[in-house]
C-alpha cells in the first residue's frame, strides 16, 4: 500500500511540472508509466480509463486521478491527483501574487504583451492537433468550423453547439 | 501571510496602455464575486464542460457572461496560464481567482473546477465504466468533442486578433503555431524558444513608446 502510494508520487509529481499546454503532451508518458513501467494495468484498461477521462465533464488530466483508483481505490484516486495538481497550482499561486505586486511595471506589461502571441499559437495549434487526432476526419474539422463561427458570431449557447455535434456524428458516422 | 491582499482590480497604467485599442464589449469591474460565487461558477464550467473548451466556457462565464474581468486581462491570463508549467485551465483557474478574490478566490476557483467532475468520474468508473464500450456513446463523444474545439478555436482567435496588431507579434504567433502543428516539435521546446524573443520585443517596442 506504501509502496504504491510512493510509486504514483514518483510518477505524477514531476509530470505536474512537465505538463504544458492542455495535458495531452504527458499522456504518452502516463501510459508507458502505468503499462510498461509500474504495470498497473493492461494496455485495453488504459485505454477504458482515458476513455472514462474523455467522456466525463473537467480537465482532461481526471485520468490521473483515474490512474491512483486503478492502483489503489480512493486513496491512490486522493495521492495521484494530489500529486499532479498541486505542486504547479502553487507554484502559479506564486506567480500571481509576484504578479499583483509589480503590476504595471514595463517587464509585467513586456510579458503580457509578449506572451499572448505564443498562447494564441499554442491555443490554436492545440485545437487544430485535436482536430488531426480526431475521429470522423472531414467532419470532426466541418463541425469544429462551424461551431467556431457560430459561438464568435452568434450569441448561441455552446450546449447546442455540443449536442448539434453529437447529432451530426451520430447521424454520419 | 499579513498581507491578505484585496480583490486586485485591472490597474490603471494598462488601462491607459489600452486605451488606444478598440473598446471591450464590457467595462469591468462589475461588483466582484465572493469566494463561493467563484466556487459556484468554476464548478459549474467543470461540471458541464464535456469534451473540453475549458478556456472557452470560463471566457464565457467570467467575461462575457459576467464582466468580472476584460478580454485583455483574460488573455493575458491566458497566455501566463499556458506557458506556465501545470494543468493549464487549473493554472487559469487559479490565475483568475486571485485576480478576483485574492488567496481565497484561486483557492475557491480551482478546487471548484476540479473537486466536483472528479467526484462525476470516480462515480464513472465505479458504476458505468461499461458505457464507454457502447458505440453509439463514443460517437456522440466524438461529434461532442469535435464541436467543443470550437470554443477554444474561439478564444485562441480572439487571442490571434489581439496579436496580429503588429508585424513581429504576428510572426510569433504563425511561427508558434507551424512549430507544434506542422513542424510537430516538443511544446516545451516551442515555448522556450519563442517566449522569450516575444517577450523581448515586446520589452524593446513598449520603452520605445515610452521614450517617444
Amino acid at each position: 500500500m506504501g509502496r504504491a502510494m510512493l510509486d504514483l508520487l514518483r510518477v505524477f509529481l514531476p509530470l505536474s511540472f512537465l505538463t504544458v499546454g492542455g495535458g495531452q503532451s504527458v499522456v504518452a508518458d502516463i501510459h508507458r508509466q502505468s503499462v510498461d513501467v509500474y504495470g498497473w494495468m493492461s494496455n485495453a484498461q488504459f485505454l477504458d480509463l482515458f476513455a472514462l477521462s474523455r467522456l466525463a465533464p473537467g480537465p482532461g488530466s481526471l485520468l490521473v486521478t483515474l490512474v491512483g483508483w486503478q492502483v489503489s481505490g480512493l486513496v491512490g484516486a486522493l495521492v495521484a491527483s494530489f500529486a499532479i495538481f498541486v505542486p504547479s497550482s502553487v507554484l502559479v499561486y506564486g506567480l500571481a501574487h509576484v504578479w499583483t505586486r509589480h503590476a504595471g511595471r514595463p517587464w509585467i506589461r513586456a510579458i503580457e504583451a509578449g506572451l499572448v502571441p505564443v498562447a494564441a499559437g499554442m491555443v490554436l495549434a492545440a485545437s487544430c492537433t485535436v482536430l488531426r487526432a480526431a475521429e470522423g476526419g472531414a467532419w470532426a474539422w466541418a463541425v469544429a468550423g462551424a461551431s467556431t463561427l457560430a459561438l464568435m458570431l452568434t450569441k448561441v449557447n455552446p450546449f447546442l453547439m455540443l449536442a448539434l455535434g453529437a447529432c451530426v456524428f451520430l447521424i454520419v458516422l | 501571510m499579513s498581507t491578505r491582499s484585496a480583490p486586485p482590480l485591472p490597474d490603471a497604467s494598462r488601462a491607459t496602455l489600452s486605451s488606444s485599442t478598440p473598446t471591450p464589449p464590457h467595462t469591468p469591474p462589475a461588483v466582484p464575486p465572493t469566494a463561493r460565487e467563484l466556487f459556484k461558477v468554476f464548478a459549474l464550467i467543470g461540471l458541464t464542460s464535456f469534451g473540453g473548451g475549458l478556456s472557452g466556457w470560463m471566457m464565457r462565464e467570467i467575461v462575457q457572461r459576467r464582466g468580472w474581468l476584460t478580454e485583455a486581462d483574460f488573455l493575458s491570463g491566458l497566455a501566463l496560464a499556458q506557458a506556465f508549467p501545470g494543468v493549464n485551465v487549473v493554472n487559469l483557474a487559479i490565475w483568475l481567482g486571485f485576480r478576483l478574490k485574492g488567496g481565497q478566490g484561486a483557492l475557491a476557483a480551482s478546487l471548484g473546477l476540479v473537486l466536483p467532475p472528479m467526484a462525476v468520474v470516480l462515480v464513472l468508473a465505479g458504476v458505468f465504466a461499461q458505457v464507454t464500450h457502447i458505440h453509439a456513446v463514443h460517437v456522440a463523444l466524438a461529434g461532442i468533442a469535435a464541436a467543443a474545439v470550437g470554443l477554444s478555436l474561439q478564444t485562441g482567435l480572439r487571442a490571434a486578433r489581439r496579436a496580429a496588431r503588429g508585424m513581429l507579434p504576428l510572426l510569433f504567433m504563425v511561427a508558434t503555431f507551424v512549430a507544434i502543428f506542422a513542424l510537430r516539435l516538443p511544446l516545451l521546446w516551442v515555448v522556450g524558444a519563442l517566449a522569450p524573443l516575444s517577450i523581448g520585443t515586446a520589452y524593446l517596442q513598449l520603452r520605445g513608446k515610452a521614450a517617444r
